[in-house]
């Protein structure tokens, strides 16, 4: 019984030795990455015309561009770039929104046309001017002096044509091809109310058919539609070629995702491309801003080549400067379409409320 | 008099902590909400309250986390039992295994559920995908391992002996649980039952994945209508309706707690060998630990699955920053912050649990001291019960000025995931402090022990062993925390489920297969973290 015992204090002990190093060692308290000293607002230029300090960049949980990018930006304008990335479009829109009179950064990146109106009537953005001039099809009409266009993506109807040409089933082109008996029960979306896609989805709906909307999607649901929480439900649920037990060859996605299905040579899914909505994601410096300069340079080397051109691999949106170049995945099997659905962002803002409880109450019946 | 001063003293800074990371914030939301131009305007935020959209959300709440915590409780309790109070080979790894599910990131969980459940999946004749049924199986599967945690510590640390008099006075197995074990069990039930339930009331992701957007909860309403329709008044009336739902759920659960005579529980009895007439709380353990293993299972094959075949790509992938540089840290690099990040949580959420069991515990004087202690008691739960949207903005525009400038803080989110925690530690040591009766502190004082010793030689040899248990729960909540994390995190060091979430929000199958991979690291670390920490040990405490 005795040596089991100082078996057993003995490994005890050493266990209750290694865990102590582990949490001395392993804490945010007194790390090195544990304080910044980003709430300086140091924001003078120094001799040589470049400026200094930290520039804070909000941003959504989908921001992201290569370190090497940002070292560049850092080493050209003297600025130290610290990007906060939280939440999704809609979070990020509320946060500039609710913080206007004391911004939690410099400048923003990820506020949409579908959720521009909001942060731009509560007057988060100031005006900026930037250097390049990106083309006049992506501003808006009201605030274009604010937010400046970055990127856009177009969310379109997917197909699995591989999936389709198994079958000897002709695969579907419009909006109302999806209400189309030979679709039923093939088609899956992520919710208007719950995912941003989802929205840009409805959005085109309300587009085609207007105030006629609430019979379509009544349509759609009865052709046996499928509504779920987010894309990637929808996509690696749901879709055929997303996932091994998908049942649905049919589904809400990009313009871009087409590129990432190639095998062999070529994709084995494509997008609807008369069935697009396009997205544009824009970036503005905060009213209030601590180091205002160091905001708009950012905005401006967002414009930069280098930056348009790595932002489909690093985001998978399309750059919205025509000079950037585009990876040749995208160029050969993810084609844009030359006339998405738009719908005016001060319509949105003034409908949004109404729409989404009809639309709910539309897909619970 | 003094007393009570005292009390309020020793309670000063678990309420001053919480007031300023909790109170503050969600009332300056809420107040959002109230003040229209900057005037008080109540009524429209009354007139929400009778919206016919509210009451049913409402009510849709209540039942499904209502049934959810009932069958998380009668799942729960024969588990408790066996993997505490018998000594089964391999308990304490079985026991590591069902606190998975707590920190598997909720939208890897959804996807894997419906794989199962979904048309195409193995599951799918029962046509649950979708249902309020799918969204209570979602609920219980996260929630099982709080019941068999809270419960089966108390469940040890019940002196055995009443229960033996009983039986040899003649009472059946049956008849000692029931009016023996039981009735001392019953602050650990209810309290273990009251976290369920706001766990559940306050579900997010859970619902929208396996409810397919059509079932809506308060917890949902109000992350729909205060980031995509930005109605604050709506937002703030439903969060009003769920502080009132939640407190009147503490006042109950308050009152079924009490017991009239705590003074029967004392030491940690050694688990008792496994007999014939254990079978069927066995057989209810392994049942369950099988449902709770086949998501899991499901991920683990997923994350295997290399396109044409099996292989660890996925897992070799992990110290990579993914395909086309997805990520822009590796998940070998979000693993380490994220354990950083759940040490400072749990010990947090320690100082401060530990410090309110004391002082909700200590035996009352007075009516007066004994409503005070019940009071902050409740208050110490009331963040579970809270919506996360209405805190993590609140956190925004309160937070913002000094001297409470918190919200670049780094320390913010280990703050937010240790108010989450602080709850399941308080509900895992006052059960367990509240048995120990209280005339062997006063004769232990009367013999001359200072307060100071009487806690190291009384109170101490008790509650090791739960508050090791408080300790791991508390790194696992940390660890799986994602509604504040994501909400707070930064890009610069983001924890593990921040970073799947991101890669799984992709298209792109190797993407896919790397977050399943990630899903599962995180789930092996909790374990091997928990059983860890289950293994400390003071010298001289604890009769193994």
């Amino acid at each position: 019984m005795l040596h089991v015992r100082v078996r057993a204090a003995l490994t005890t002990s050493s266990l209750a030795a290694v865990t102590a190093l582990a949490l001395a060692g392993c804490s945010l308290v007194g790390g090195d990455d544990g304080g910044t000293t980003a709430s300086e607002p140091s924001t003078s230029s120094s001799a040589d015309g470049k400026g200094s300090g930290t520039v804070v960049l909000a941003t959504h949980e989908s921001f992201h561009l290569p370190k090497k990018l940002v070292k560049a930006f850092e080493a050209e304008t003297g600025y130290d770039l610290e990007v906060r990335a939280a939440g999704d479009a809609g979070t990020l829109a509320t946060k500039l929104s609710l913080t206007a009179d004391n911004p939690i950064a410099d400048a923003a990146f990820g506020v949409d046309n579908t959720f521009a109106s909001r942060p731009l009537g509560e007057g988060a953005f100031a005006e900026v001017a930037t250097t390049a001039t990106p083309p006049a099809e992506y501003v808006l009409p009201e605030g274009g002096d604010r937010l400046v266009p970055i990127d856009s993506a177009n969310v379109c109807v997917n197909v699995d044509t591989a999936w389709f040409e198994k079958e000897g089933v002709e695969p579907p082109q419009t909006l109302e091809d999806l209400t189309d008996d030979r679709y039923r029960d093939l088609f899956v979306t992520p919710g208007a109310s719950t995912s941003s896609p989802g929205m840009a989805f409805f959005l085109a709906t309300v587009a085609e058919f207007g105030d006629a909307w609430p019979d379509y999607w009544t349509d759609l649901l009865d052709n046996g539609a499928e509504v779920v929480d987010g894309w990637e439900d929808a996509y690696y649920g749901d879709f055929t070629a997303g996932s091994d037990n998908g049942t649905r060859p049919i589904v809400v996605s990009y313009d871009s995702s087409p590129a990432f299905t190639v095998s062999g040579g070529r994709t084995t899914t494509a997008a609807l491309l008369d069935t697009c909505f396009r997205q544009v994601e824009y970036a503005g410096v905060l009213e209030g801003a601590d180091n205002p300069a160091g905001a708009e340079a950012l905005v401006d080397w967002m414009l930069t080549d280098e930056v348009q051109s790595a932002l489909p691999e690093s985001m998978y949106v399309f750059p919205v400067m025509p000079e950037a170049t585009v990876p040749e995945a995208w160029a050969e099997f993810a084609p844009q379409p030359a006339d998405p659905y738009e719908v005016d962002p001060d319509e949105i803002a003034a409908n949004r409320e109404q729409w989404l409880t009809e639309w709910t109450d539309v897909i619970s019946r | 008099m003094r007393r009570i001063a005292a009390l309020v003293a020793l309670a000063a800074a678990p309420v001053l902590v919480l007031g300023v990371l909790f109170v503050l914030p969600v009332a300056g939301m809420v107040a959002e909400g109230f003040v229209e131009d900057g005037h008080l305007a109540p009524g429209a935020v009354l007139d929400v309250l009778a919206r016919p959209r509210v009451h049913r959300v409402a009510w849709f709440t209540v039942w499904t986390s209502g049934v959810a915590t009932a069958l998380a409780v009668a799942l729960g309790l024969p588990a408790a039992y066996a993997l505490h109070k018998l000594a089964l080979p391999g308990r304490a790894a079985v026991r590591a295994a069902l606190i998975v599910p707590f920190v598997l990131p909720t939208v890897v969980v959804g996807v894997a559920f419906r794989q199962l459940l979904g048309e195409g999946g193995p599951l799918g004749f029962l046509g649950l995908d979708g249902t309020p049924a799918a969204i209570v199986c979602g609920l219980v599967f996260f929630n099982v391992a709080v019941v068999v945690r809270t419960v089966g510590v108390a469940w040890e640390s019940l002196d055995p002996r009443p229960g033996q008099a009983a039986a040899a006075l003649g009472a059946s197995p049956w008849q000692v649980l029931r009016t023996v074990t039981l009735p001392a069990l019953r602050p650990a039930v209810v309290g273990a039952a009251s976290i369920v339930f706001l766990f559940c009331a306050t579900a997010f992701g859970i619902v929208l994945t396996l409810g397919g957007v059509r079932h809506a909860t308060i917890e949902t309403e109000i992350y729909l209508l205060t980031t995509t329709v930005f109605d604050l008044q709506a937002a703030a009336a439903l969060s009003v309706l769920q502080i009132v739902v939640v407190v009147a759920l503490l006042a109950l659960s308050a009152r079924l707690r009490a017991t009239p005579d705590p003074t029967a529980q004392r030491t940690v009895a050694p688990p008792r060998a496994v007999r014939r007439s254990d079978a069927p709380v066995v057989v209810a353990t392994l049942l369950l630990l099988a449902a709770m293993l086949l998501p899991v299972a499901t991920l683990v094959l997923g994350s295997l699955d290399v396109g044409d075949g099996w292989g660890l790509d996925n897992y070799r992938a992990l110290a990579t920053a993914g395909e086309d540089q997805a990520l822009l840290v590796p998940v070998t690099a979000a693993l380490v912050t994220s354990l950083r990040t759940a040490v400072d949580a749990m010990w947090m959420a320690l100082l401060v649990g530990v410090t309110v069991s004391l002082i909700v515990t200590r035996r009352s004087h007075s009516v007066a001291e004994r409503r005070v202690r019940s009071t902050l008691d409740g208050f110490f739960m009331l963040p579970l019960g809270v919506s996360a949207v209405t805190l993590g903005f609140g956190f925004l525009i309160t937070l913002d000025e000094p001297p409470l400038d918190l919200r670049d803080s780094p320390l913010l989110v280990p703050m937010a995931q240790a108010l989450v925690a602080l709850p399941l530690v308080v509900r895992s040591l006052a059960p367990v402090l509240g048995g120990i009766d209280d005339r062997q502190r006063q004769a232990a004082a009367s013999l001359g022990a200072s307060p100071w010793r009487t806690l190291l030689t009384v109170d101490l040899p008790v509650v090791w062993k739960p508050v090791l248990a408080a300790a791991g729960f508390a790194f696992a909540v940390s660890l799986g925390e994602f509604g504040a994390t994501s909400f707070l995190a930064r890009d610069t060091d983001p924890t593990l489920p921040v970073v799947i979430f991101r890669l799984i929000g992709h298209p792109g199958e190797h993407n896919y297969g790397m977050a399943l991979a990630a899903s599962v690291v995180l789930a092996a670390v909790t374990a091997v973290v928990v059983l860890g920490v289950e293994r400390l040990r003071v010298p001289g405490v604890g009769a193994f």
